[in-house]
């Protein structure tokens, strides 16, 4: 076998040692919280080009739709698998936080977290760059992060304050990195989806070769705004990518409670699909590749379907236990844990030790923390934040909860 | 010079022009007013769309049968042959997916131009209007922003009963983030719609069918490529002193006839022609208020929280309250579904006699004798 051949090579340890702690160092520099772009190991325009440290590994095999189903393996470097175990720590401490801080009652209103999932989040990004854009729904801290952002800007969002990517005025459901094409963040179920084809639309339109790749859940595969979209998408060959997230539960209700055909990859009809095992991001990425180069070679739209699980309740008022059983949730948390996967790979390639890898995972729960003591700290939004960002010029005159307490004077 | 020998020389030059037909005849280029062109709304709209696709590669028109159809009020005639399908493009009939697409564009580097066949389709898309448009600038701390126009005939035609005659105005009006404007005429049709589409913001343009098909004279000045209305300002048609009429859209024509009506009587009407809705021209009307003491708003739209029911409210709540020699009336649509059957139907919106008996009833109402023979 391929790996374990690559073992017994690897058997200078001193070397090794050196190696590791350079890379752990260089990450140092852009410091664990901010997310490196995974993108820069994939090779998402050229599966052919495999680099040569690569590793096979071998993936649960791929169900698909209109199209030949790629072999079930990935090629993958140490630097790659470290990158993603890395941006998925991030993920994962991040979104704890966010659930401490729900529960201390400093988050307000809604909060949708996203543990058990990264490996989607990641593997999309694996394949794509931020020149393409990406739009999501509202459980979208984490793809936040894989856009570039750190979790002292995301958590100070959650938390109302100005330091908050838009600057405390959206919350948990409204977070943006424009200068990254990520657009969001959105609150409507499904709205997003023809937002997506939108972006894919100008993508075409302005002839930039990128493309969008529009993100939603099994709940949202039912909207009917989602038909819509990719009918347009497939009739004008919009260069867009839709990625199903079926977490098997749209909030309280099952997938087959909800769907008559829970084959969420099909459900584009005319546009080719396929089906990855959203608890490896290496099975997210190679999927994303096929979808990718379709789209981008101007073939289309393709329909990723991501089966993947989220630990937490669809939001942090849901326990999560009314429609699923607690051993559902921890047998899923033993078995597929995204993070757990790549670290097992990681482990038996030789690449990191159990305790170099606790240590990156240590640190990083270090930073992250500090982080969210920081974004404890940060100041609300000055009172003017009111009243700005309704037109992009400004506004003169804006009528508060009474005639005379607004911006200005309204009746000017 | 006489209005019909425009009209006549407007239509020989319109059938010299190419196919394209951009509606207004240059052969007539003349600086004075009277020898101006006469333009119908629906050619001052497609004029104003075709200058704009011409200055701004990004711009583009996305709605169902603005294309090959020609528009199916014929709005967008001939662009689709200039331009071609990747500018003018034709969808399926999906209010919500191509309204969300075309919100898409616009975060993504796109001005797009998005039409409704008519408003009554768009509350089909109205959540892609509203919480995908309106508020995304202001949600995302102003990193994204929607430059896109929604535009489409709004409120009553003729006989196309309950589903397709509603007014939307009070509805988009109501929304921080949005703009609307109601063109009256050619000129505002031009000015107001080449604003919109240079805004940054996501403009509602609330046309008028039964305007489409009324000339009106254009200076040289509405004319030109970069004739623009600023939104947020509302015109004063006519300048009067015994009372203000307040108005949009196709009724600003209704009570320009009223007043001259009144104005036989001795009576000088102030026709206020709002053009936008949001923002609205409050400080306008405040002063006309201020100077005639008497109030009339006139609206096609339902009568419960409307545009009347906004002014009336700005107007107590502002010092021109006390300047109110009586109480303000409200000319609305009536409080029922449009109906089909003719007679009912002329009952269901503004008339002209409406109008004027509003002026009465504000002109006699509750005003001591004394006022009444100083006034």
């Amino acid at each position: 076998m391929v790996s374990t051949s690559y073992r017994l090579v690897r058997t200078t340890t001193v070397s090794f040692k050196r190696g590791l702690s350079q890379a752990v160092k260089s990450d140092q520099a852009t410091s664990a919280s901010e997310a490196p772009q995974v993108s820069s190991g994939g090779s998402s325009l050229h599966p052919q080009e495999i680099p040569k440290d690569a590793v096979k590994f071998s993936l649960k095999p791929f169900a698909t739709h209109l199209i030949e189903a790629p072999e079930p393996v990935a090629y993958a470097t140490k630097e790659q698998l470290l990158a993603y175990h890395r941006t998925m720590t991030v993920m994962r401490r991040s979104e704890i936080s966010a659930d401490l801080m729900y529960k201390a009652q400093l988050v307000r209103g809604f909060c949708h977290l996203y543990d058990g999932q990264e490996a989607t989040a990641v593997g999309i990004e694996s394949a794509i760059t931020w020149k393409d854009a990406l739009i999501t729904a509202y459980r979208n801290h984490c793809q936040q992060l894989g856009r570039g952002d750190t979790p002292f800007t995301v958590l100070s969002e959650l938390l109302g304050r100005y330091t908050g990517c838009s600057k405390g005025k959206g919350g948990s459901m409204h977070l943006y990195k424009a200068e990254n094409k990520y657009f969001g963040g959105n609150g409507i179920v499904g709205a997003q989806v023809p937002l997506g084809t939108g972006l894919a639309f100008a993508e075409q339109y302005l002839n930039t070769g990128n493309i969008s790749v529009t993100m939603y859940g099994d709940g949202a595969a039912n909207q009917g705004q989602v038909a819509e979209a990719m009918n347009m998408a497939a009739l004008w060959k919009l260069p867009c990518v839709y990625v199903c997230e079926n977490n098997k539960y749209g909030m309280g209700t099952s997938t087959d409670r909800a769907s008559a055909n829970t084959n969420f990859y099909t459900r584009g009809d005319v546009i080719p699909g396929i089906r990855v095992d959203g608890m490896d991001v290496l099975s997210v990425r190679e999927g994303m590749k096929l979808a990718v180069n379709y789209a981008r070679s101007g073939k289309g739209p393709f329909v990723v379907e991501s089966v993947t699980y989220r630990y937490h309740g669809h939001s942090m008022s849901d326990p999560g236990l009314s429609y699923r059983s607690r051993e559902e949730i921890t047998e899923m948390r033993k078995r597929a844990d995204p993070i757990e996967l790549v670290k097992s790979r990681i482990l038996e390639q030789g690449w990191a030790t159990e305790k170099e890898l606790k240590s990156i995972e240590k640190e990083i729960r270090q930073q992250v923390d500090e982080m969210t003591e920081k974004a404890k700290q940060a100041p609300l939004p000055p009172v003017e934040e009111l009243y700005r960002d309704i037109y992009v010029e400004g506004i003169e005159h804006v009528r508060g909860t009474l005639v005379n307490n607004g911006l200005g004077n309204y009746l000017a | 010079m006489s209005v019909r020998y425009l009209q006549i020389c407007a239509t020989a030059s319109r059938s010299l022009l190419s196919k394209e037909s951009k509606g207004f005849c240059r052969y007539l280029h003349a600086t004075k007013v009277s020898q101006a062109s006469n333009v119908m709304c629906r050619d001052a709209l497609n004029s104003a769309l075709d200058e704009e696709l011409e200055r701004d590669e990004r711009v583009c028109i996305i709605g169902e049968e603005v294309g090959q159809y020609q528009g199916a009020y014929k709005v967008t005639r001939g662009l689709y042959e200039k331009y071609g399908s990747r500018r003018i493009v034709d969808t399926p009939i999906s209010e919500m997916g191509f309204t969300g697409l075309a919100v898409g564009a616009a975060f993504n580097g796109l001005r797009p131009v998005c039409e409704f066949m008519t408003f009554n389709f768009a509350m089909q898309a109205i959540d892609q209007i509203i919480n995908s448009a309106a508020k995304t600038y202001y949600m995302s701390g102003g990193q994204i922003k929607v430059p896109i126009v929604f535009r489409g005939p709004n409120g009553a035609a003729a006989a196309v009963a309950a589903q397709h005659s509603q007014c939307y105005a009070a509805w988009y009006g109501a929304i921080p983030g949005l703009k609307v404007v109601a063109p009256y005429d050619a000129e505002d049709c031009r000015g107001l719609l080449k604003s919109a589409i240079r805004d940054d913001n996501p403009v509602v343009v609330l046309e008028n069918e039964i305007m489409y098909g009324r000339a009106f004279d254009l200076s040289d000045e509405a004319q030109s490529k970069d004739f623009l209305i600023p939104i947020g300002k509302a015109k004063i048609m006519r300048e009067g002193k015994h009372l203000t009429m307040v108005s949009f859209s196709k009724l600003v024509g209704f009570c320009l006839q009223v007043a001259d009506k009144l104005a036989s009587e001795g009576i000088e009407c102030e026709v206020i022609n709002l053009r936008s809705i949001r923002p609205m021209d409050r400080g306008t009307i405040i002063r006309s208020v201020k100077k005639t003491h008497r109030l009339v708003t006139v609206e096609e739209g339902f009568p419960f929280f409307g545009v009347g029911s906004e002014i009336a409210a700005t107007i107590f709540e502002s010092d021109a309250f006390d300047y109110l020699d009586a109480p303000m009336q409200r000319v609305t649509g009536a409080d029922v579904p449009m109906p089909y059957a003719e007679n009912i139907e002329a009952l269901a919106k503004p008339s002209i006699e409406d109008i004027t008996q509003a002026c009465r009833m504000v002109l006699e109402g509750a005003i001591p004798k004394e006022k009444a023979k100083a006034a």
